[in-house]
């Protein structure tokens, strides 16, 4: 048995908001920088300079990269033989998203009721939490900060098995490409395919945290995301909607076994502020 | 292109001047505003009330900036989804001579005819790049809704603010000529 302590985690959980808002991943940067280099456009070659410039301005005077600062989504793999103590593995990570918000001078975007009471939690909490269990004795923490700007432009489609392939493609380009300058592109596109309602939305956003180059293992999956990519472009929406070449960075697919009557598509749409943060404890 | 300099208030000659696809540097005092504070401007007006504050020839940022750390002004504060304001807009440029705002993305088209009658212009500011637009903001105060947290009015003393102007007092509409444009370019 592995022992961690929940102060452990909740200084990490803390320490990965801060980072993960002010540090643009290395892989995103770079798929931004040779959108600039690839983009024919002017309005849109001077966006993408200004988006680089932003990054360069946020890592360097710690600025936050966004002012959304986003909802705080959390995938956690929890080894067998990991037992916390101090407390709840929950509670820590609400903790640390709390602390990382406020001493991290980050927003608070979360109110309590969608519907009857839109009051602000403060804090940013509760963050979104997934959990899968699994074998060893690692803790392993992944934090994807959520703009409500380009989560707004997600979507889901029950289609039909016989709409297949290119029902699939289409529902993701019309999603992507309708959204138009809202998500802020150029924006990085998670896809879940399979499984069911809930569980698609859950791996279209797991996809969201594939580094931008690496395609899916599967070969049939990797040519899927390239032909999205490179369909997704054609539109010429481009950065923040006012035309160019590049209007998604990357196509991530995951997909899911599924039911014989059913064929679940989800799209998570991430802006060009595409961060994230891991931990293994 | 060279970038056109605009100063607030803005009147409306120099309005009427701009074309989408300009590029824009702003210096002087804008507005913040997001959908609670729409929400509630909206009920003042229609119940013929009087707004905290006076909208007339000014312009609204829509964006609820990141709280300033010790020793800045404010943090974080690039623009949010305008969309979410549409419902709102006809009714407050009809009513309180607002003259433009600032967002990121398309508009509805009842809000574009809004802004043909009132003579107003829609400026796109980078999404994303709150970073580098909080460079641009020299002071920072709230006004009012402080309640709202990250909602609240604040009023920017902003210097060279980078915008586009996506729609102008014409209606015509950067968004909607991308695919024209592109289409030259390819």
């Amino acid at each position: 048995m592995k022992i961690i302590q929940y102060s452990d985690i909740v200084s990490a959980v803390k320490k990965m908001c801060i980072d993960a808002a002010h540090i643009l991943p290395d892989d995103v940067l770079t798929h931004i920088k040779a959108a600039r280099d690839a983009e024919t456009f002017p309005r849109a070659q001077s966006i993408l300079d200004r988006i680089i410039e932003n990054a360069g301005i946020a890592a360097g005077k710690h600025i936050p990269i966004c002012q959304d600062t986003g909802v705080a989504v959390f995938f956690v793999k929890i080894g067998d033989r990991v037992k916390v103590e101090g407390g709840l593995i929950g509670d820590a990570i609400n903790e640390g998203t709390r602390l990382g918000c406020t001493d991290g001078y980050l927003r608070e975007s979360i109110v309590c009721d969608p519907i009857f009471d839109r009051k602000n939690t403060g804090g940013n909490t509760p963050a979104v939490i997934h959990v899968d269990l699994t074998g060893g004795d690692n803790l392993e923490i992944t934090l994807l900060p959520k703009g409500g700007g380009c989560e707004n432009m997600g979507g889901l489609a029950m289609l039909k098995p016989s709409d297949g392939l290119p029902g699939v493609m289409k529902f993701v380009k019309d999603t992507v490409i309708n959204s138009g300058g809202n998500p802020c592109p150029p924006v990085m596109v998670g896809v879940g395919v399979g499984g069911t309602a809930d569980a698609a939305g859950v791996i279209a956003k797991k996809a969201l945290l594939r580094p931008a180059g690496v395609h899916h293992a599967d070969e049939k999956y990797a040519r899927l995301e390239a032909d999205l990519l490179t369909e997704i472009n054609a539109s010429g929406a481009g950065p923040q909607g006012l035309g160019g070449m590049s209007t998604a960075l990357w196509v991530s697919v995951e997909y899911l076994p599924c039911h014989i009557a059913s064929l679940p598509v989800a799209v998570s749409i991430n802006c060009h502020a595409a961060r994230r943060a891991a931990i293994i404890l | 292109m060279s970038d056109i300099i605009i100063t607030t208030p803005v009147d409306k000659t120099t309005l009427r001047s701009l074309r989408a696809g300009d590029d824009v540097l702003l210096t002087g005092t804008i507005y913040t505003a997001r959908d609670a504070a729409h929400e509630r401007f909206t009920a003042l007006i229609n119940n013929n009330k009087k707004l905290p504050i006076s909208l007339e020839n000014q312009i609204l940022f829509y964006c609820g900036p990141t709280p300033p750390p010790p020793n800045r002004c404010i943090g974080s504060a690039g623009p949010t989804t305008s969309s979410r304001m549409d419902k709102y807009t006809p009714n407050i440029l009809q009513k309180t001579g607002l003259a433009a705002m600032i967002g990121k993305g398309n508009r509805s088209d009842d809000v574009i005819e809004s802004i043909k009658q009132n003579g107003a212009v829609y400026f796109a500011a980078i999404g994303g790049a709150g970073a580098l637009l909080s460079q641009c903001i020299k002071s920072a105060k709230t006004v009012c809704y402080e309640d709202l947290g990250a909602e609240a009015v604040y009023q920017f003393d902003v210097e060279n603010f980078p915008l586009i102007v996506a729609i102008d007092t014409l209606g015509d509409n950067l968004y909607n000529k991308k695919r024209k444009l592109t289409d030259d370019v390819r």
